[in-house]
């Protein structure tokens, strides 16, 4: 069932520039992709390892100003300035990554929202770097082998391959071995050290590569948007991409990439309509986390009666072996 | 010498302002274990309010009143109705307050459009006052006495009544508290109300200050944020402490290095979170 | 033949407030230890101690002759130690299988591998059933913790521990809450328990755990009051004073 949602939904993503009717709506697409990276990245520490983070921004900044002035500046390829960038949001990452996790929830919280905060001054104040509130403009796309991503259905498909295969990834990842043992973390740290998992070094590990995705996030940003400002950084968006992840569900594979679409669609979408769009989306989570609370994919899986297995967290009751030994199905037997 | 006391006046104000912020999420958090990120908007809100009161007419002390009596009664019915039905889950929390922000501040922004708008102070607190040879804005002055009252009288509360009694008790051990009687669904409406309220009041009494304009709950909701670690969670006395301190920092920041205004105060409040996760008094390991 | 447990004057206090006091404990390979003592006297403090979870604040304690005393917790279970608790601290949305491959995965390398499907690992599948066959919890392996019994989840918690192929065993009153026929089988699940491993046990029921040890130690206001042979401990006035009777 899952794998056939999964192919109609990348059919749909690879036909979607033929069925809309023009620009604007690719244009959506492609910023709805470029969203979900940034919830996809931030559901890694959010749902996975359990821990709030509302500085994730921060890395859209870091990734996407280095990138920028390493082209505008040193006359660096596109190349050069995304290994380079995101080598220093690695950096970064792992840096504050050793001091926010000193804490445990709320003060993780308070910690990363420090650190962005910190970011995003420096963007703001640094104008010899930065341009301050000007930010930094006139910047290029790539072009990989020579396509020309100005057009937007070519933008389109760059940013579905990078969306796609950052999804892949994620989802490879909280599969594996590894994967289980961030999860473990979330659900009994202290349980999984007596068991002899290093917590902190597993949750490290998620805090670096959160970051650096979400640099990859701040790529795309910049290559889309070909302009960069501190307001990219702002609280604001840490918030914006954390409730991206609660809404559509924490701890699941998809739920951010739901919670992103319909953040924008909210927001370039209803914002034509209904001019407090911004008071239908507070409105719109305050409902979800009243109705839905595990977020819309749980909800609707719920209602679906679906369950989903390990990537979802709700009770897992679909058999790993091939004897069928559903708990329902026990009860019935006995 | 002058600039530095005329700073420190301006410094201490600002304290005034942010512990009526903090106190409330203080109690909030160390009482209900929420971390009301829509503070900032019942701020916004209670200067908003203040406002409207003062263009219908209303003298300052009456727009204060309704503005903290508005917005406590809107914390009420947010807790009873949104809250109450969220458990201990932070996720949860963190998704419904942000989505109460964003209503109230754009409701804010519907009602009373974009513009920012100054605030006049009561008249009997306009002009300045002679103090040691100097002379004072005496609103600030009234702001930093005003607080101060309001610290004492959040004191007193905390400490000599029962409703105290039992709100420490509760910081300190809910499932004791619990266990001896003490009902805690009517405990966290009644401090969900205060909370709020206290941030209303801090609103209107900080308007003529910082004036009120959209986004101005953004601006604030770090502060309190910051002021809160560092004083500790839970803990009023920290609340009170913290504020004058990161209220001093501010200030004096704001003209002495505005390139690194912002960074000046969340240094320290990565520092101190990273070297003792209990803040300066805290009770609360969060 | 040297202690596989060698705990010297080992003592805690929080602030004003000292929960263990100058503690002496050896326990020799294949022992079977029992930790008694009235409530409050400390012997859960004592097992987070020698665990790890908390730091002590002197003396020293050795675990299969290396000193463990400034060890952070993982550490000292790579090195063969496993517990059990009293609060119920497994993974509770999981399934049973799950939890314990969790506890197998641990010992293993393979908790670094970023690739390939947890899940679908065969080996640590296999191996896991057979750890909850054990422990008569193999028909259930797909059960959500959350919901299986009490009883179960104890049962399952002695799995998770014996998986992690240990050298010491904490366990923290295992038959705790459960009803006689669990007690029971419980009982018969410790006892064959191979000698290869050592088991340091609280346990308030009397009869069961006197039955099972063969050396006592009694803990009273964190203090060891007398250690001992069964019958040199259940015979000592002392004993019968504070504790047995109850």
């Amino acid at each position: 069932m899952k794998r056939a949602l999964l192919a109609v939904f990348i059919a749909v993503l690879l036909m979607l520039p033929l069925a809309t009717g023009g620009v604007y709506y690719t244009n959506l697409a492609s910023q709805i992709l470029i969203a979900a990276l940034f919830s996809l990245s931030l559901n890694l520490m959010v749902g996975f390892a359990g821990l709030t983070s509302l500085g994730h921004a921060g890395y859209l900044g870091l990734s996407a100003y280095a990138s920028a002035w390493l082209m505008t500046n040193l006359g660096w390829g596109h190349l050069e300035s995304a290994a380079a960038a995101l080598g220093i949001t690695a950096v970064a990452a792992g840096l504050f990554g050793l001091i926010a996790l000193r804490a445990a929830s709320i003060s993780f919280l308070m910690i990363t929202l420090a650190l962005g905060q910190i970011l995003w001054g420096l963007a703001y104040r640094w104008t010899g770097v930065t341009g301050g509130d000007n930010g930094i403009s006139s910047l290029t796309r790539p072009h990989p082998f020579g396509i020309d991503l100005g057009n937007p259905v070519n933008f389109y498909y760059f940013a579905l391959v990078v969306f796609l295969a950052v999804w892949g990834s994620i989802a490879m990842w909280v599969r594996s071995p590894f994967g289980a043992s961030i999860r473990g973390t979330r659900d009994q740290p202290r349980r999984m050290a007596a068991l002899g998992f290093d917590v902190w070094v597993i949750r490290w590990i998620t805090f670096v590569v959160s970051g650096v995705l979400g640099g990859v996030g701040g790529l795309m940003y910049v290559y889309y948007h070909q302009f960069i400002s501190p307001h990219s950084l702002s609280l604001a968006n840490s918030a914006e991409m954390l409730l991206m992840v609660i809404a559509g569900g924490a701890g699941t594979l998809s739920g951010p990439v739901v919670g992103a679409a319909l953040v924008l669609l909210l927001k370039n979408v209803a914002s034509a309509y209904v001019d407090r769009w911004v008071m239908l989306l507070g409105a719109v989570f305050i409902l979800i986390v009243m109705f839905l609370p595990g977020g819309i994919v749980a909800g609707v899986a719920r209602l679906g009666g679906m369950r989903r297995k390990a990537s979802v967290p709700v009770p897992a009751a679909a058999p790993v072996n091939k004897t069928d030994l559903r708990p329902e199905v026990a009860k019935e037997a006995s | 010498m002058n600039f530095w006391l005329i700073q420190s006046m301006n410094s201490l104000a600002m304290g005034g302002v942010l512990f009526m912020l903090a106190a409330g999420f203080s109690l909030i958090f160390g009482l209900m274990r929420v971390a009301n990120l829509s503070h900032g908007a019942y701020f916004m809100l209670g200067a908003y309010i203040g406002l409207h009161m003062l263009d219908l007419g209303f003298g300052f002390a009456t727009a204060a009143i309704a503005a903290t009596l508005g917005v406590g009664l809107l914390g009420g019915i947010v807790e009873r109705l949104i809250l109450r039905r969220l458990g201990n889950n932070t996720l949860s929390q963190v998704l419904a307050t942000l989505g109460i922000a964003f209503v109230i501040a754009d409701g804010s922004l519907w009602i009373w459009g974009g513009d920012p708008r100054p605030v006049s102070g009561p008249a009997f607190l306009s002009g300045g006052m002679q103090l040691f040879g100097l002379t004072f804005p005496k609103y600030r002055v009234a702001v930093v006495v005003f607080s101060i009252a309001v610290g004492l009288g959040l004191w007193l509360l905390l400490d000599k009544t029962r409703l105290g009694m039992m709100i420490r008790a509760s910081v300190d051990d809910r499932q004791m508290a619990q266990a001896v009687g003490v009902p805690a669904s009517r405990l966290f409406t009644v401090v969900f109300c205060l909370g709020t309220a206290l941030a209303g009041l801090g609103g209107v009494i900080a308007a003529p200050i910082l004036s009120v304009y959209p986004g101005l709950d953004a601006d604030m909701l770090p502060l309190a944020l910051v002021v809160v670690i560092l004083g500790g969670l839970g803990s009023l006395a920290g609340a009170f402490v913290g504020s004058f301190v990161i209220g001093f920092i501010y200030s004096f920041g704001q003209v002495l290095l505005p390139d690194l205004a912002y960074m000046i105060l969340f240094l320290p409040m990565v520092i101190i979170l990273a070297a003792r996760p209990r803040g300066l008094f805290g009770r609360i390991t969060a | 033949m040297s202690a596989v447990v060698d705990i010297a004057e080992l003592s805690k206090s929080f602030g004003g407030l000292q929960v263990t006091r100058s503690v002496n404990l050896r326990v020799e390979q294949g022992e079977r230890h029992l930790l008694i003592g009235p409530n409050g006297a400390g012997k859960t403090t004592l097992f987070n101690l020698i665990a790890g979870d908390l730091p002590a604040s002197s003396g020293s304690i050795h675990l299969l002759g290396r000193e463990v005393t400034r060890m952070p917790t993982a550490a000292r279970a790579q090195l063969g130690l496993a517990r059990t608790y009293q609060i119920v601290t497994l993974f509770g949305r999981d399934t049973l299988l799950h939890n314990v491959k969790l506890g197998l995965l641990a010992r293993s390398n393979q908790r670094w591998r970023q690739w390939g499907s947890f899940d679908a690992d065969q080996d640590l599948s296999a191996r896991a059933l057979k750890a909850l066959d054990s422990v008569g919890l193999g028909d259930k392996a797909q059960w959500p913790v959350e919901r299986t019994s009490y009883g179960e989840k104890r049962r399952l918690e002695i799995a998770m521990a014996l998986a992690q192929d240990p050298k010491v065993l904490l366990l923290d009153e295992p038959l705790a809450g459960l009803s006689a026929e669990e007690r029971e089988t419980v009982t018969q699940l410790l006892r064959k328990i191979d000698r290869s491993i050592t088991i340091l046990m609280i346990e308030h029921d009397m009869e069961v755990a006197l039955a099972f040890a063969d050396r006592i130690t009694l803990l009273h206001y964190g203090q060891v009051i007398l250690g001992g042979t069964r019958q040199e401990v259940v015979a000592d006035p002392r004993t019968r004073e504070i504790y047995l009777g109850h």
